[in-house]
């Protein structure tokens, strides 16, 4: 007992508090790509690095214009993207509060001139390098789920505005459903409940049951045979209910898109209210989220 | 010619054909399927090759029909066989194995949902990796299966093993359960507090990654696999990189293969130091729990200044490592190592001196070495069983044949060996990070990539927290990626779960199973 006492009096207090906003990333940590508009000649090199989509082109003749989209939500934070970048146009510094209540608030649009862009001599034509940017459906889909039938009839359409006054100020509690990752976000989950992010101090407790929960974090990207389950998990929670999809396969079904076995990303089996880009997100990352959900973190409507 | 494949040919005669030395260190021969039963049981009686894995392959395309191969790794020297066999395409495709190997159960039913080839013979043949909602008649392996277009569901039962008997009560389990971890299902059938049976039911998290790794580019299919079980990254990277740079030939430098030794034994010890942690919370010694937890971050933000990610993703490429570690990275890792493991030391030391810890740990989950052999179980878990095995030794890869480490191996076979052989580990993968980051000469960090072989197939396998990690990958004509194969220790070790728990009480589950900590993402794939 003595030995326990004294090596917990030498481990002291472990950690400073995440704060939104202010706390920096440790050392090291690469996080998000960030693409500099200053640097970026949109000649799409990254575009055919990136192996989930993550990054796109569209041209469009007439306008004379050429779309460059990074897009959070299908980002794995490889960072493959940097170095096949000729400019140096793409940075990775620790990024890492990246949630948001919408898939569309974590697209960035950086737009060039066709014709200039045309004259580099890196210039990637998409057709030849990639599938056109338009066949990724970027919107919620839950009403078509496979198990639709068995969503509570309340809670489709329903606005994120109403719960969040209901859950404001009090304490919340979690229930975790991994809906088919591949663990890493579970790792960083667990670590929520370790001293040093020990997410009870925000009044954040994760719950054994469904039906004490007040919000849902669901990771994975929905595999065929975790839908049922988490679309069961969802109509038990009492309402008002929220849903957090946490990591890269949540938000999009990230790098596992396109497969027989899945079903790409939360929101095509229940509602989805705040998505939280990261491959793993780093436990802050996921705090920010669930403040973002709280509406205590995040600008409104971004 | 292998001595392996002559003595099959003394025995076999012409039943033993066309031998071929693939990539590395693997060789292949072909084996006609009335002979197979027999070949493999002359494999493992006669030549003590030891069976590994058994993998599908739809060649059809190319004129060759549906194919199996048997991988078998030489038990003393560095040389893997593969035997290849020709599957019919109807009603009874291939021979079953089972009765010689209980390890192929679960593979050959793989094959039967993946591939739609039955193993005749087959104790068991009700469905393994898709569920009951998955329409007959469809096999997402076959090259002529459209991936990516919605297979409807239809309705379907699962038929549980029932235990019959006064006083037997079933308890069903997940797939969702009460904390954080992965889905699946537990059917346990017991009598007062003590199991009689555990079925166990997983694959709910399958997600098609062999399917999705076909026709990608070396360094897509690496993100890939860094994502087939999470937490261990690094391994499943490695064991693919090694099988992509035998198609390809690459010679990789010195540097990366030591900086790959590195992260490979990062990922060891954060591995280790978690899953200590999870079996000592679970015996509700919230101390110690909450101190290892502290340690694991460490190594955390160790390994996320190292290579700026926590998981250590990213970091192997095909030809090498992404990046070279940044200035003073090296001196910060040698510094941080010795500290955290005297911390270390001082948190076993009190642990192991509670009574009440260790009541709860020894002689529970006992898993005989006989059952441990049979059923292809590996690493740790195997290791606590009296399992003398350890891929860095046996079939050494990297620069690991240069390095001096131990193989700690218990014969207890409970929950304290298990936990045991990871302490030991965790103080050679120490050792090993010192001696590596001590002797690190510079040099490049990345081979120029050429080209994947066409027509190829190559093994890559890494020794990962949980044991034996194998990759296979074939190419087609145009040197395209056309299989992968990925044996995860999981899938080996899931099956050893089913009778660790015999006549241990239910409230000793979670323990045992945290023991084991099987990765269910790696299992289902
Ligand atoms: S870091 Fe994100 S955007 Fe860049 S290549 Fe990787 S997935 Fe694509
Ligand atoms: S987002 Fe990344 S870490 Fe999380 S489950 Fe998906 S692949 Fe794994």
């Amino acid at each position: 007992m003595l030995r326990i006492l004294k090596k917990n009096f030498q481990s002291g207090r472990p950690a400073p508090s995440y704060c939104p906003g202010q706390t920096e990333a440790p050392l090291g940590f690469a996080g998000a790509p960030e693409i500099d508009a200053a640097k970026c000649t949109g000649c799409g090199q990254c575009v055919a690095a990136c192996p989930t989509d993550a990054l796109s082109v569209s041209d469009d003749q007439k306008e004379n214009r050429r779309t460059l989209v990074l897009d959070y939500g299908d980002c794995i934070f490889c960072g493959l993207c940097g170095p096949a970048c000729p400019y140096e146009a793409i940075s990775f510094r620790g990024k890492f509060e990246l949630a948001a209540p919408s898939r569309d608030a974590l697209a960035r649009p950086f737009e060039f001139r066709l014709s200039e862009t045309v004259k580099d001599p890196r210039f990637v034509a998409p057709e030849k390098n990639f599938p056109p940017a338009a066949a990724r459906a970027r919107h919620p889909n839950y009403e078509q789920g496979d198990f639709a039938d068995r969503l509570p009839l309340e809670d489709l359409g329903r606005k994120l505005k109403d719960k969040i006054g209901a859950l404001f100020g009090r304490s919340l509690h979690v229930r975790e459903v991994d809906a088919g990752s591949c663990n890493g976000c579970e790792v960083e989950i667990t670590n929520l409940s370790t001293p040093l992010y020990d997410a009870e101090r925000y009044g954040i407790h994760f719950v054994a049951s469904p039906r004490h929960a007040d919000l849902l974090l669901v990771t994975g990207p929905v595999t065929r045979q975790m839908e049922l389950a988490l679309v069961k998990t969802y109509a038990a929670m009492p309402s008002p209910k929220s849903v957090v999809a946490c990591g890269g396969c949540a938000v999009s079904g990230g790098i596992f898109r396109g497969s027989y076995a899945v079903s790409g990303g939360v929101d095509q089996a229940v509602p989805v209210d705040v998505y939280i880009p990261g491959c793993p997100p780093r436990p802050e990352a996921i705090l920010y989220g669930i403040f973002v959900a709280l509406g205590k973190a995040g600008a409104p409507g971004n | 010619m292998t001595p392996e494949i002559e003595r099959l040919k003394q025995q076999f005669g012409k039943s033993v054909y066309g031998e071929r030395a693939e990539t590395g260190r693997l060789t292949s021969v072909s084996v006609a399927p009335e002979v197979l039963p027999a070949a493999a049981e002359f494999m493992a009686r006669v030549l003590e090759m030891r069976f590994l894995f058994l993998a599908g392959f739809d060649e059809r395309k190319s004129g060759g029909g549906f194919r199996l191969r048997y991988a078998f790794a030489h038990p003393r020297e560095d040389r893997f066989l593969a035997l290849a066999v020709q599957a019919g395409e109807t009603e009874a495709s291939f021979p079953s194995v089972v009765s010689l190997y209980p390890q192929a159960n679960w593979q050959e039913r793989e094959i039967q949902d993946l591939f739609g080839l039955k193993p005749s013979g087959h104790p068991d043949p009700r469905r393994l990796v898709l569920h009951e909602d998955w329409p007959a008649g469809q096999y997402p392996l076959r090259k002529d299966f459209p991936n990516g277009v919605k297979v409807p569901r239809r309705q379907g039962d699962y038929p549980f093993e029932r235990v019959e008997g006064a006083g037997v009560f079933e308890i069903p389990v997940g797939p969702v359960h009460a904390g954080v971890i992965e889905p699946g299902h537990f059917r346990f059938s017991s009598a007062g507090e003590s199991i009689l049976k555990l079925e166990i039911r997983l694959f709910y998290t399958h997600k098609g990654i062999e399917k999705l790794g076909e026709g990608k580019s070396p360094r897509e299919i690496l993100c890939l696999a860094e994502r087939v079980s999470g937490d261990n990254s690094v391994s499943h990277a490695a064991a693919c990189a090694q099988a992509l740079e035998a198609l390809s030939g690459t010679t990789v430098p010195e540097r990366a293969l030591r900086l790959r030794v590195i992260l490979l034994e990062l990922e060891r010890l954060y591995n280790h130091v978690a899953d200590i942690s999870g079996v000592v919370l679970d015996v509700a010694f919230s101390f110690g729990a909450a101190q290892l937890a502290a340690v694991k971050e460490r190594l955390l933000r160790l390994n996320e200044r190292l290579t700026g990610q926590r998981l250590l993703r990213s970091m192997i490429v095909p030809g090498g490592v992404h990046k070279d570690f940044a200035a003073g990275a090296l001196d910060h890792l040698l510094r941080e190592t010795e500290a955290i493991k005297k911390d270390f030391e001082q948190i076993v030391h009190i642990i192991w001196n509670s009574s009440s810890f260790l009541d709860r740990v020894e002689e529970t989950g006992i898993i005989r070495r006989e059952i441990a052999e049979a059923l292809g179980g590996t690493g740790p878990a195997a290791r606590a069983s009296g399992v003398d095995r350890d891929l860095r030794r046996d079939h050494p890869y990297g620069v690991y044949s240069q390095l001096f480490f131990m193989v700690p191996v218990f014969a207890e076979g409970d929950v304290e060996s298990r936990l045991k052989v990871r302490i030991q580990e965790i103080y050679e993968s120490f050792k090993l990070i010192h001696e590596v980051a001590a002797g690190l000469a510079p040099g490049p960090c990345l081979a120029v990539p050429r080209p994947l072989a066409p027509m190829a197939h190559a093994l890559g396998g890494v020794e990962s927290p949980r044991g034996e990690c194998f990759h296979w990958l074939s190419t087609d004509r145009e040197g395209k990626i056309s299989r992968w194969k990925i044996q995860s220790p999981s899938f080996a070790n899931w099956p050893l779960i089913e009778y660790a728990v015999l006549e241990n009480i239910v409230p000793d589950f979670p323990v045992i199973n945290k023991s084991l900590n099987l990765s269910y993402s790696g299992n289902d794939r």
